[in-house]
Formats: structure tokens, sequence, C-alpha cells
């Protein structure tokens, strides 16, 4: 058995989900084999090879995987000859949007967002909102698995040193274009990965006072998130939202400001370490998972969180 | 051009969850069931291009028992034309679903089919992007805009680090993410109108399409629960248990 990793990364660097995918691999039997498919992405692959866990380095190299359209990373996987029993990226937007295409040419039933193996064909996934943890077994002869990066704990980045083979890259389809890009740029830690994130929802009232949750954000060293209400209604771009159908985030300190606690919000954050609740309703659901709950106005309460650190 | 929208019936987003004591599933006697809401959007969207001369025909598509009618006709009272029910009691993964969706498409022969990007109890995120690679199409998935042109589509995606737009030839699947649009609410005169729009019924088996499940659910369990936290009365007593009591800070 030999499962195929399928590396998430900006031709630069190896994001940090793809670690905490490799970890999950190396949860099933067999060897780990990465697959780096992308454009001048040589460093990439470096890294791979560094990382523990890992036991070979598949290199797959074009200048149309540069935006690694779902269209041409499909075809990038299909064009590899190993025998490979599980296929597994994270469950991120990128391995969302083109693991499917893979799990359906190979007539596979895909697993998503799994946060526990349980043995190498059965695995426990959230459903409904993270209201329900389903275990479930494959039949298929292959597994294809997204992986939910924060229910696995990466392994080391460096002291691995892993062949790296150049391989073929398939072919561009003509289907889908690339047009343009625009990415929220941000000195603060990684959302999904950051050690503690300061979100703000609906309470807040408005993008400009986000900018005090921005002050709180940078003397904790912080992410900054929100929920879907803050973003529909415009505040934050898309990026920042936390939930169900956002991203999933499970930091040391999360700390919910001006939040209600909709399920779908919940779903998104629940499995934070600790969870401090700031608010003025008493009421609020996102009580009922806080570890320390702040009733108060937040325009009171975060000011003087900021003097106070 | 002809827009096919997919959609699904499922437990009303409202509703709370709650798992069968014998932890076979979660309970879905007498609970309310309501269009998944992606779908809506779907449908939503298909409605505004077939108003802004885009669209010349919106088909819904549903796959599941005889109750999704229903479903179908709120799809209808929205602005669908006509709807399919592919009827079914089993419940199908995504994998045959799409499977099924295909043999719909090569019927009905759309230039866009419109699903939304997961539905809200399985979470799963996979059918249109299944369907996409069954039918050899381009997708867009996650979709925050939708622009048609010239035979081509400009997608703009919700992604992790931000925006992308991509561009698509027609045909295509897109997936729709919240913030495509808000679905409109169904009027009084457009509920009795849709009551008499076609409705469509074909059984599964007639569609000879293998949609044998893959996977097996072996349990279903509720959440391991967070113990109940305490409320602080002052920020500087919040402070003091991030650094003393969780060490977090």
């Amino acid at each position: 058995m030999t499962t195929l990793v399928i590396a998430e990364h900006n031709n630069s660097e190896l994001q940090a989900s793809t670690y905490n995918t490799i970890a999950a691999a190396k949860q099933l039997s067999g060897e780990t084999v990465v697959l780096v498919a992308g454009h001048n992405c040589e460093s990439v692959a470096e890294q791979a090879a560094k990382a523990e866990g890992v036991d070979k380095v598949l290199l797959a190299q074009a200048d149309f995987l540069e935006h690694l359209l779902a269209e041409d990373v499909e075809k990038a996987v299909m064009a590899q000859e190993g025998d490979y029993s599980h296929i597994l990226a994270p469950a991120s937007t990128f391995g969302k949007n083109m693991m499917p295409r893979i799990s359906a040419l190979l007539d596979v039933q895909q697993i998503s967002d799994i946060i526990s193996v349980e043995s190498d064909d059965t695995f426990k996934r959230p459903v409904y909102a993270g209201n329900a943890i389903a275990t479930v077994k494959s039949n298929d002869s292959k597994k294809v698995i997204t992986v939910r990066a924060t229910a696995f704990d990466a392994l080391a980045t460096e002291g691995g040193s892993a062949a790296i083979e150049n391989v073929d890259a398939g072919s561009h389809t003509p289907l889908s274009n690339y047009v343009s890009e625009e990415l929220t740029k941000s000195e603060r830690p990684d959302l999904g990965t950051a050690k503690v994130v300061v979100s703000g929802g609906r309470g807040m009232g408005n993008g400009e006072n986000f900018e005090m949750l921005e002050t709180l954000a940078d003397k904790l060293g912080a992410a900054v998130g929100a929920s879907r209400a803050a973003v529909d209604a415009g505040f934050v771009p898309n990026d920042y939202q936390v939930g169900q159908t956002g991203k999933i985030v499970a930091p040391e300190l999360y700390i919910a400001v001006g939040i209600s606690g909709a399920i779908q919000h919940l779903a998104g954050m629940k499995d934070s370490k600790v969870i401090v609740a700031i608010n003025k309703d008493e009421e609020a659901p996102i009580f009922q998972v806080a570890d320390y709950g702040l009733v108060e106005d937040l325009f009171k309460a975060v000011p003087e969180l900021i003097d106070a650190l | 051009m002809k827009i096919l929208v997919a959609i699904k019936r499922v437990i009303d987003a409202n509703v709370k969850v709650r798992v069968k004591p014998d932890n076979s599933g979660v309970e879905t006697a007498n609970v309310k069931m309501s269009m998944n809401p992606f779908c809506e959007i779907a449908v939503e969207e298909a409605v505004r291009l077939k108003e802004k001369g885009v669209a010349s025909e919106v088909v819904a598509v549903s796959i599941g028992n005889q109750q999704c009618q229903e479903t179908l006709r709120t799809a209808l009272a929205l602005g669908a034309d006509k709807a399919i029910l592919v009827k079914t009691d089993d419940q199908l993964e995504p994998l045959a679903v799409s499977k099924v969706l295909k043999k719909v498409v090569e019927q009905e022969e759309p230039q866009m089919v419109l699903l939304g990007k997961q539905s809200i109890d399985g979470d799963n995120n996979q059918t249109g992007q299944m369907l996409g690679a069954l039918l050899g199409w381009g997708q867009g998935t996650f979709a925050s805009e939708v622009e048609v042109e010239d035979g081509k589509t400009k997608v703009t995606r919700e992604i992790d680090g931000g925006l992308q737009t991509i561009e698509l030839s027609l045909p295509a699947v897109i997936t729709t993410d919240l913030r495509l649009n808000e679905p409109r609410f169904a009027s009084l005169p457009n509920i009795m109108k849709a009551k008499r729009k076609p409705l469509d019924e074909i059984a599964l088996a007639d569609l000879g399409v293998d949609t044998a499940n893959r996977t097996e659910t072996l349990s279903v369990e509720n959440p391991p629960e967070r113990s109940e936290g305490v409320k602080v009365e002052t920020v500087a007593e919040l402070v003091d248990k991030l650094k003393n009591e969780a060490k977090v800070i």
C-alpha cells in the first residue's frame, strides 16, 4: 500500500495544511509519496523532501500548473503511474476544488474532511455542520480523501531526506483559464494555523471598527477572523469567514467579539482549546461554548483589553 | 441558453439536528425539510441569468423521494420553468448523484449546470466537481460572481486567500458560494403559478446508472461536548484567567 499526498503550495512555499495531511497519511499503512504539481516549484519539492514521514517526492512542473486550476491538477494526478491505495489532499479550497474530479474519474466515492483515521478503510468525519460525527467505512478499492488540517498535528518540517523524482505534468485543459486573483495581504499569521484568533461579528457595526480587533490581534500575535454575518455585511473580505463553509480553525485561544454564535459559526471554531466570548447579550449562544464569557459592550471591553495586555 | 439547476432537499438549516439514540443516523421523522440553502442560491442565479436575457430556460432537477416534489415546486415558484424528479427512496452518495445528473445533462443538453457548493447535511462538497469531471467540462466552484459573454463565463471564486477569477468555455459547471446573491422569496401568485408548471418524473431505475453505495456509515454520534465555562465580571479578571488559569497568553 502507498499513499499519495497532493501538496498545497504557492510555488514557493509548502502550505502548513500539507504537513497536517502528511501526518494523516502516516496513520495509514505503507509509504507516503508527495506530489508537488506546479510551476517553478523546485523549492517546494525540496521542502516536502525534508518533511518527516515523506518517503518520496514527485515533482510535476508545467507553466499551466502555476495557478493549480482543478482541471489541470486532475490531469497531472491522473498522469501518475504509481499504484496508490490512498490519495489525500487538505480539505482547503484547493483540495475541495480538485479532489472530487479525481475521485469521479477513478470511480471512487470520496471521503471528505476526515478528522480521524480509524483504520486503512474507516474514518471519522463531521456532518451537519459538526453537530454529528459519522464513522464511515469505504468499500472502494482506492480511497480518495480530504483531510481537515486542524484535526491532525503536523510532524517535523525538517530532518527528512526523501528523493525527488521529476514526473509527467499532464496537459492543459483549455476549457478553463486563469484570469486574476485578489489575495488579502496581511502581516499577521495565517487564519487557519494561527495560535490565537480574534474574530468579530455583526456586533462590530462596520468595517472601520475591525481596526480595533486588528490592534488587539497585533498585541496577541493573532490572526483576525469574522462570522458570516460580518462578511455578508461587507465589513471584511470573504477569506476572513470562520464557519461550516468558511475556514475551520482550532487555535489555542479564540476570542469571539460581538458574535452571537450561530451553529454554522460554532462548526468552524468549537475545537479551539480556549474560547473567550465578549458580547453584551448574555443570552447569546456563543456563551454556551465559551470557557470565559464577558457580558459587556465590546466597544468598552476591547479597548480595555488592549490596554491590559 | 438552457440552464440546469440541481437541488437537494435537506433538513432545514434552522433545525437543531439530533443524533438517533441507536447511533444509526440523525432524526428525520417529523423534522422540517427545505431546499438546501446553497441550492436556493443556485436557483436564484439561474433565474437572474434568465431575467437578464442570458438564459432562455431554467430546468430544476432533484433526486429523491416523492416529497422532493415540494422542493421542486419551490424552485418553480422562484422562477424555474420546468422540473424533473428522478425518483428513488435510496439515499444516493455524491458519486451516484453526479452519474445520474450526467444522464439528465445528456437528455436536456444545458449549456450550464448550476449547483450549490455543498449540502448542509452531508457537507461533502463533491457533486458539482464530480459532474464536471464525468462530463469533461470546466468548473467554477464556490462562485461569488458569474458573468456570461460570447459563449464563455467568467467566474469569481471564493478561495482561502481571497478571490480568484477564471474564464470557462461553455458548457460548464458552476457551484455557488454564499455571497453570489440573496435568494428572493416566492410570491403567492408565483407559488400558484408554479403548480401548473411541468414537473416530470423519471424512475431512477430507468436511467440505467449504477448507484450502489460505496461507503457504509458505521455509526453517527454526538460530537464531544464542551464543558460549560464561567462568566467573568471584568476585563482584568479575564486577563488574569487567561494568564494564570488557561495559560494561553
